[in-house]
């Protein structure tokens, strides 16, 4: 195997342990496993920050009725990762994003054990236009990494892009999602950055006015 | 367009032709309405061509020639609804994915006009110079395949092309000077402009302001000319031994791409790499050796100087004495000092180091005149320009200044000459930097060292070998 990211080979060590405990595949070479930082330590029970609060202030400002049970997010935002993501979702390197696979599927195993086997996960999903620019969906491929049922019920309307708004542009915006059936399960939402966390709650608010009782989110990165 | 147009009259099939002509497209880096683009391609204006090639145990990705299997990724085609292949490689440049082919333009061809004066530079050459202008706009003139014009550092090989490419302006020709770093680009292109004020000349790199490449004469990255097929008359290759050039195979396979089927490559270097050489050696290569720099003085032939426990003090980011007390003693105290050292930290680090001590010793009046370069420093061409200004006495530079760049009067420092980054070339481009002005030939070139390495050795005997050949030159 060669490290996704920086295509030098990867070495195993040769030993009994390793002979005998054949570990799988890395994707990421050490040197390029290390850029990425985990978050670790106290984090923001609602939406994965890490701080000293409970709940962090951001998180206070949202009303009584958040449709968002919490988030949970795998990395922090850092240079590295910003190269990584902008190579993975605005490049299209698709086979990149399988160097987030194992913490994505462990972290999932980690934080979400409480949660019921019917849950259904909802990825959020691209512009038809975007779609058809990058060839794919990035929360789409991170869903595929999770063990439970998948529902693509979401539909987006068209909108500029995210990443170039500030943070009170983000909050003033539309709903761009429509709903496409009905779901009366647990929702996951899955996708790959949270940053106010202001598209995740649009997608559960269409959920929740819908019937949807209990929605989770599970992401990526906090950025 | 309505459909009824075809063939498209020559003035605008000449304004297409100008834009697209040579070069090797995406579908999405092609500006024009689906409906026009489905029409030119039906009349063959434009051809597809697939983007990756399926052999029997590999890919070859048609843009940059990549093979290597983990250097292809497969997707969930959202269009097709298939997996589809798609190159790794040169992905940065816009994704090439089996599904989409590549296009190139098979149109009439461009005309460019000939231009009876083009050259506005009213500079003169060197006699050692005039030889090789000479052999050069031979070699344009009679379309030979191949020259190597080995240069030494400072030898002014850049005028020497100014009358091959005067001749070729003359002929209609279409040009290209690749060079593998995008400093060079940004430093070329004022002074070809100047000196070609009549021609349209681009410059492209990563980040160029021009992006279009459509101009008679370019100056590019070699990086860009994966974009160009069979598009020059004339390709000139600056530094063939330099960096990405000779590791990177998708960099010569790009050049060899961009010039037309009878087409002349003339290759400029200091240092040619042993292949070069080897072949030089067979007779397989046409060269020209100009061993004397154009003001006629020796190269600066570099000195050693073995400090103990060099690395030590480096591993906490500390100058060694031998280089402080240089500092103070060194003849020609007016010139600026480049330091060149192995690592972008050593040079961050030490370069903060240096400013306070220099400031405390009041060497510099302010600590400003202390800064260190590196190649992902943002403000990396602000400071090379206010090295060239006399604004910083004292620039620390990774390796990224060895080569194509030219300061008036410095000193040039090695710390930790032995270190594997710098080889023999580096060492021998180095030591070129030193003395490129006719005002101040000299200067001093010294290798801090903790121990001599074959590189160390090798650079200094090939510099004295020059230097000899160029005094029996005369």
């Amino acid at each position: 195997m060669n490290c996704l990211w920086c295509d030098q080979a990867i070495m195993v060590d040769v030993s009994w342990f390793h002979f005998l405990n054949p570990s799988k595949p890395k994707r990421l070479c050490q040197a390029c496993e290390s850029q990425l930082i985990k978050i670790s330590g106290h984090r923001c029970q609602k939406c994965s920050r890490s701080t000293t609060q409970s709940i962090c202030y951001d998180c206070q400002r949202w009303d009584n009725d958040d449709p968002l049970i919490m988030n949970v997010s795998v990395y922090r935002y850092n240079e590295r990762m910003q190269e990584m993501i902008a190579k993975w979702k605005y490049r299209g390197d698709y086979t990149l994003g399988y160097a987030f696979q194992h913490d994505f599927a462990n972290g999932f195993q980690q934080f979400f054990s409480f949660i019921e086997n019917d849950t259904q996960i909802v990825p959020i999903p691209l512009s038809t236009d975007r779609l058809l620019e990058r060839g794919f969906n990035q929360a789409k491929q991170l869903a595929d990494f999770l063990p439970l049922k998948q529902n693509q019920i979401l539909e987006r309307k068209l909108t500029e892009k995210q990443a170039k708004k500030t943070r009170r542009q983000r909050l003033a915006m539309k709903n761009p999602f429509n709903l496409l059936g009905r779901i009366n399960k647990p929702v996951l939402l899955v996708d790959d950055i949270y940053t106010t966390g202001t598209t995740l709650r649009h997608a559960a608010r269409i959920l929740r006015a819908n019937g949807c009782q209990k929605i989770y989110a599970y992401t990526l990165i906090r950025g | 367009m309505p459909n009824d147009i075809f063939p498209l009259p020559v003035e605008q099939a000449h304004h297409l032709a100008k834009r697209f002509f040579g070069k090797l497209l995406l579908r999405r880096e092609i500006p024009l309405s689906d409906l026009n683009f489905h029409q030119l391609v039906s009349h063959r204006y434009f051809s597809p061509t697939p983007s990756i090639q399926k052999k029997t145990f590999r890919y070859i990705c048609s843009r940059c020639n990549n093979q290597k299997r983990s250097l292809f990724g497969k997707l969930p085609c959202h269009v097709c609804q298939v997996m589809h292949t798609y190159c790794r490689k040169c992905i940065e440049m816009g994704r090439v994915i089996e599904c989409e082919p590549l296009y190139h333009w098979t149109g009439p061809s461009p005309l460019y006009p000939s231009i009876p004066e083009p050259c506005s530079w009213n500079g003169q050459l060197a006699d050692n110079q005039i030889e090789a202008a000479k052999r050069i706009t031979s070699a344009i003139a009679n379309q030979e395949e191949q020259l190597l014009i080995w240069g030494v550092c400072g030898a002014g090989k850049t005028e020497m092309l100014f009358p091959g490419l005067t001749k070729a302006i003359r002929l209609g020709k279409r040009i290209c000077l690749a060079t593998p770093r995008a400093d060079v680009v940004r430093e070329l292109l004022p002074r070809l402009q100047e000196a070609f004020a009549p021609v349209d000349i681009q410059g492209l790199y990563g980040g160029s302001k021009d992006r279009e490449g459509t101009a008679q004469f370019i100056i590019a990255t070699t990086h860009q000319l994966l974009r160009f097929e069979k598009a020059f008359d004339v390709m000139i290759i600056d530094e063939v031994d330099a960096f990405p050039y000779h590791k990177d195979a998708s960099l010569p396979f790009a050049t060899e791409r961009a010039g037309k089927k009878v087409s002349t490559t003339i290759y400029l270097t200091a240092t040619p790499r042993a292949e070069q050489k080897q072949a030089m050696h067979r007779n397989q290569l046409p060269f020209m050796f100009v061993p004397k720099r154009f003001h006629g003085h020796p190269l600066p032939v570099p000195k050693f100087k073995m400090c103990f426990s060099l690395r030590k003090s480096l591993a906490t980011y500390h100058p060694p004495t031998a280089l402080i007390s240089w500092l103070h003693h060194r003849k020609h105290q007016y010139r600026q000092i480049l330091i060149f050292v192995p690592t972008i930290k050593l040079a961050e680090k030490l370069g903060d180091y240096l400013q306070q001590l220099l400031f405390e010793q009041k060497i510099i009046q302010s600590r400003q005149q202390v800064q260190s370069v590196h190649a992902d420093d943002k403000q990396r061409e602000e400071k090379i320009a206010s090295f060239r200004k006399k604004e910083i006495f004292m620039l620390l530079t990774t390796t990224i200044l060895e080569r194509g760049v030219t300061f008036p009067a410095i000193d040039v420092i090695v710390l930790d000459a032995g270190h594997d980054v710098f080889d023999e070339a580096a060492l021998v481009q180095i030591a070129g930097r030193a003395g490129r002005s006719p005002q101040d030939p000299t200067g001093e070139v010294i290798f801090f060292h903790e121990g001599k390495t074959e590189a160390m050795v090798q650079a200094v005997s090939l510099i004295q070998r020059m230097n000899r050949r160029g005094a029996k030159q005369g």
